[in-house]
């Protein structure tokens, strides 16, 4: 028994690493215009099946846009997209395996939430028996058995929000699209719902396009996120590589908080560089890519959660800088400094409470040492 | 106490305008024709007391009710008078329903202007409107000039004082109270519903029907209730656009009343008319408020 295999370790979900995979959604030189205005600009994007894939932007980004071409409520101007390989402009909504589920619901207020449930089942013309195996099927999964018979204006807004998913999961589809689904629930109903999503998501197996501008909502629930902004997209990656390797300072601006320091880039060793951005404070020591060439304007960007504050200057870390508190916010969890550094520059750090109410090392007008590694941060070009 | 007052306001205001008139309106429709000032008996005499009274009240009696019941005038008048009203509530509702949908679902910087030209015909006199589609709809009028002129027919159309010129000019005058609550309530329709029917697999035609119909249901009833409930007791548009064919209650009420000067048969045609309108919209309500109260 001694050559028992190993245990692989489990797969992990990328198919787009995969150059096999085929994507279920193409688009390909995607442009939509409206008059004059410019709302999605030459885009091209793959997605793949399973994926929980986000659209994350501002409001006007175009990510609405890229929804409803999908959806089929509007036709790309310029350019292709594909479901299943197939060119999907000629297929009018109805006719298409994609359900969208509304932000704002679009519920029917005159019919029950089981008829609701049912309506898309209907027009299939499904027989009667199957129509009710699968509304009940629906209703289970989004626990609202109790409420079949009521009216939507009869239920709350979270569960009006699951028989909006209930309804658009119901004909199974092969695309679900979710227009800022959770944006009408308060906070701590909307983080509870995104597990469920998740869940629901995981156990259909559907693959969920999903549109926020709730950066703390793309990165919780998928798998990769679009960035957009003015109808192009910014990046698209994981959670965790949007949020460590942002590709340009919009996008690390956009997702989460963020230092952003300008100055000039010069190398000092294979992947590394110095950052100077004033005058009187000594150079940042960052990693960098091979092809950065001396002298050109950067910005670096390091979160505030990567930096130490300490009274004392620590010995083992590459970065050190330091300068004096301005202001400290109290958030319960963490707290932040904003600590100016010689020559006016202001960088955020935040600090773990990680002990009851003890007393404050630091407070107003304290000199203190931040500190980071060299991998902490990274030096963008854009 | 304030809000006492308030509820009392609109009471009284009813009391005053509708049920006291209406009452005397019974109570002339008991009472027997005279050749007097006014002209029916018995009057109350206050003067003789108690005894004034005792006599006052034996002369009143349902003799005029039965009189309609034994002459088929009446009851063939109610019918057609129904009849007309029925027809050219449908005609109205199927005219008004693309004006009023095409009017919601016009840029919004347009409502208004739309709006504006439903009301207009409002602002010249509901007489004169009549009386120009005498001119339009007659023997020599100006649709039948148009028609010969253009060869589409030969020998002009008889139109005018026929029940055709009725409805047409029934259906021109109520339109405008059919569209103004069919709007109100096509406005609202929220457009991401329609969406998500399409969505969901309909058609843009089964869309219409389950979803922009059934949400239009109040703007429905209440555009047919303003059309139907003043159709069923027209006089102006018949008497001057109908013919001897035209059989309408109105206008046997105005018979009655100015012809014959028989105020309490006429008295009766106007209380069985009432009659004959609030049974339907007494029991509408109550199978409303019933459905509600079933959705709980």
């Amino acid at each position: 028994m001694a050559d028992k295999p190993r245990k692989l370790p489990q797969e992990v979900f990328a198919p787009w690493e995969d150059p096999e995979a085929k994507p279920l959604i193409q688009f390909r030189n995607v442009t939509k215009r409206f008059g004059e205005f410019t709302a999605i600009d030459d885009l091209t994007l793959d997605i793949y099946e399973r994926e929980f894939f986000a659209l994350l932007g501002p409001s006007g980004c175009g990510k609405t846009t890229m929804m409803r071409m999908l959806a089929g409520f509007e036709a790309p101007t310029e350019g292709q997209i594909l479901l299943d390989g197939q060119n999907i402009a000629p297929v009018p909504p109805n006719l298409r395996p994609v359900n969208m589920m509304f932000q704002s619901y679009a519920l029917f207020p005159h019919l029950s939430i089981w008829d609701n449930i049912a309506f898309g089942l209907k027009r299939d013309k499904l027989p009667k028996d199957k129509i009710a195996a699968r509304v009940e099927e629906m209703l289970r999964l989004t626990r609202l058995e109790k409420f079949a018979r009521r009216k939507p204006h009869q239920i709350s807004g979270g569960q009006r929000q699951r028989v909006a998913l209930a309804r658009s999961l119901a004909k199974a589809p092969k695309l679900l699209l979710l227009d800022e689904p959770l944006g009408a629930l308060d906070r701590k109903l909307r983080e509870d719902t995104q597990f469920e999503l998740m869940d629901i998501q995981e156990k259909t197996g559907t693959t969920f396009v999903i549109v926020t501008h709730d950066q703390e909502e793309a990165m919780t629930v998928a798998s990769r996120i679009a960035v957009m902004n003015h109808g192009k997209i910014v990046q698209v990656d994981t959670p965790a590589r949007i949020y460590e390797a942002p590709a340009n300072a919009y996008v690390a601006d956009f997702i989460g908080d963020v230092n952003l320091i300008e100055g000039t880039a010069t190398r000092t060793g294979e992947d590394r560089c110095s950052v100077r951005f004033a005058e009187a404070a000594d150079p940042i020591t960052a990693e960098c890519t091979a092809d950065l060439s001396d002298g050109i304007a950067v910005t670096y960007a390091i979160r505030p959660e990567k930096i130490l504050v300490t009274a004392d200057r620590p010995a083992d870390r590459a970065n050190a800088l330091e300068g004096q508190i301005i202001d400290i916010g109290y958030l319960g969890n963490i707290s932040t400094y904003h600590v100016e550094l010689p020559g006016g520059q202001m960088i955020k750090a935040a600090m773990t409470n990680s002990t009851r109410l003890d007393r404050r090392d630091f407070t107003w007008d304290d000199r203190v040492w931040l500190s980071w590694r060299e991998t902490a941060g990274v030096v963008l070009t854009e | 106490m304030r809000r006492a007052v308030l509820i009392l306001l609109p009471y009284t205001w009813l009391a005053a305008l509708f049920l006291v008139p209406f009452l005397i309106v019974i109570k002339i429709s008991l009472s027997d024709t005279a050749l007097a000032i006014p002209p029916y008996t018995p009057t109350l005499d206050l003067t003789q007391g108690w005894e004034g009274i005792r006599t006052w009240w034996a002369g009143l009696d349902f003799e005029n009710f039965v009189f309609l019941t034994e002459d088929d005038l009446y009851w063939k008048a109610y019918l057609s008078s129904l009849k007309i009203a029925v027809i050219s509530t449908l005609i109205t509702l199927s005219i008004g329903y693309p004006i009023a949908y095409g009017m919601a679902r016009a840029p919004e910087e347009w409502r208004p202007t739309l709006m504006m030209l439903v009301i207009l015909p409002f602002w010249t006199s509901f007489l004169i409107r009549v009386y120009a589609w005498k001119a339009i709809l007659s023997k020599e009028g100006f649709l039948n000039q148009i028609l010969l002129a253009t060869g589409l027919i030969d020998d002009p159309l008889i139109i005018l004082n026929t029940n055709t010129a009725v409805y047409i000019g029934i259906v021109y005058t109520y339109l405008p109270f059919m569209i103004l609550p069919l709007y109100a309530a096509l406005e609202k329709l929220d457009g991401a519903l329609l969406e998500a029917a399409e969505d969901l697999g309909c058609s843009r035609l089964s869309a219409f029907w389950l979803v922009t119909v059934p949400l239009s249901k109040q703007g429905i009833i209440a555009g047919c209730f303003l059309v139907f409930i003043p159709v069923v007791g027209e006089f102006v548009i018949p008497a001057l656009l109908g013919g001897s064919e035209t059989l309408m209650i109105g206008k046997v009420l105005w018979e009655e009343f100015f012809s014959n000067r028989d105020w309490p048969v006429a008295s009766a045609v106007a209380v069985i008319l009432l009659a004959i309108l609030i049974i339907p919209i007494v029991l509408f309500l109550k199978n409303e408020e019933k459905q509600r109260e079933a959705e709980g």
